[in-house]
């Protein structure tokens, strides 16, 4: 996976730069928009993440890493599961169970719908930030020298 | 289910990679004309997309081709995976046809699910609802599942950052 990867292929490059942006902005429309029509924060962080891989493929290990640093998104996938289960815990504080939404404010269905969208919001950081890991931790190693093949 | 024979019948990995995606595709249509959007989008986006891409990237670490060992069938193998075949389609036998009403799954608790979550939660998706809030300790511990799972292979296979570390800094190229 070296920055030369398909550096020729023009229409690879053009399509990609016109596609990526359609597929992030998907991806975050599936992740707001998933009380509404299907969706939400492991779709959507799944569908973040394979648009950054697929401009990773196409412009290069190196350029993603220098937008997107490995330490960051190792830092942004513990935030997400802190998120998740600091909802959790603030419900906690609020009055009620762990994870039980409804205290969260002082309508029962706000409160409902603040803790989803929360939570989904963790579920996605956490989601889109593992796949990216995964994708570095395999693409970033060095070809092995191959036994006959 | 051709597809997913030749998955296992060809040696060429590549080949078998491709096929795979193939199969994620398939099951992906699938899921949308069994009504389950929610699923279909996830199978596409991971099997089809990005599975296929680690599994790529794995065989560039690897060579492309399966090693033929030891083509010698074992005939007790054989008749262990048709019992277990036989015992699973025998245990299907019991369970009730497709879109039955009086199926349990449908008797228990998702009767309040579907009448009930869209007064409860407020929010319209029922899939999101049960997923969120009403099985939202769950959907934790799935979370945490794929956190560690992260982990994991961060500790085994490192950051991916690692090995450019240790080339001077003014050497821009590989």
């Amino acid at each position: 996976m070296s920055p030369q990867t398909m550096s020729p292929h023009i229409v690879l490059r053009v399509g990609a730069k016109l596609l990526i942006p359609i597929i992030l902005l998907f991806a975050l429309y599936v992740q707001f928009h998933g009380e509404y029509s299907p969706g939400g924060g492991f779709q959507a962080g799944i569908i973040f993440a394979a648009a950054l891989v697929l401009y990773a493929l196409i412009f290069g290990l190196e350029t993603i890493q220098r937008a997107v640093p490995p330490a960051a998104v190792h830092l942004l996938a513990a935030c997400g599961a802190l998120l998740y289960i600091s909802i959790g815990i603030w419900a906690m504080f609020a009055g009620g169970n762990f994870l039980e939404y409804k205290v969260l404010a002082s309508n029962p269905k706000l409160g409902e719908t603040i803790g989803i969208i929360l939570i989904e919001l963790g579920v996605g950081i956490t989601v889109a930030s593992v796949v990216i890991t995964l994708f570095y931790s395999f693409a970033g190693r060095e070809r092995q020298p191959r036994d006959k093949d | 289910m051709i597809v997913a024979l030749g998955t296992v019948w060809i040696r060429n990995l590549f080949a078998a990679t491709m096929l795979m995606g193939i199969f994620s595709l398939l099951a992906a249509a699938l899921y949308v004309l069994l009504d389950a959007v929610d699923v279909a989008l996830t199978e596409a986006a991971v099997g089809a997309g990005v599975s296929i891409i680690l599994m790529l990237s794995a065989l560039v670490l690897t060579t492309s081709r399966e090693k033929v060992h030891n083509t010698r069938h074992s005939l007790l193998a054989l008749l262990v995976v048709l019992i277990t075949g036989g015992a699973l389609i025998y245990g299907t036998m019991d369970m009730p046809n497709f879109a039955d009403p009086q199926a349990p799954a449908h008797q228990h608790v998702s009767p309040r699910y579907t009448q009930d979550s869209p007064k409860e939660i407020g929010i319209p998706n029922m899939v999101t609802s049960v997923l969120a809030s009403y099985r939202g300790l769950d959907t934790l511990g799935e979370v945490l599942v794929i956190f560690v799972a992260g982990v994991g292979v961060l500790l085994v296979l490192g950051t991916g950052q690692y090995r450019r570390r240790e080339r001077a800094p003014g050497d821009k190229r590989r």
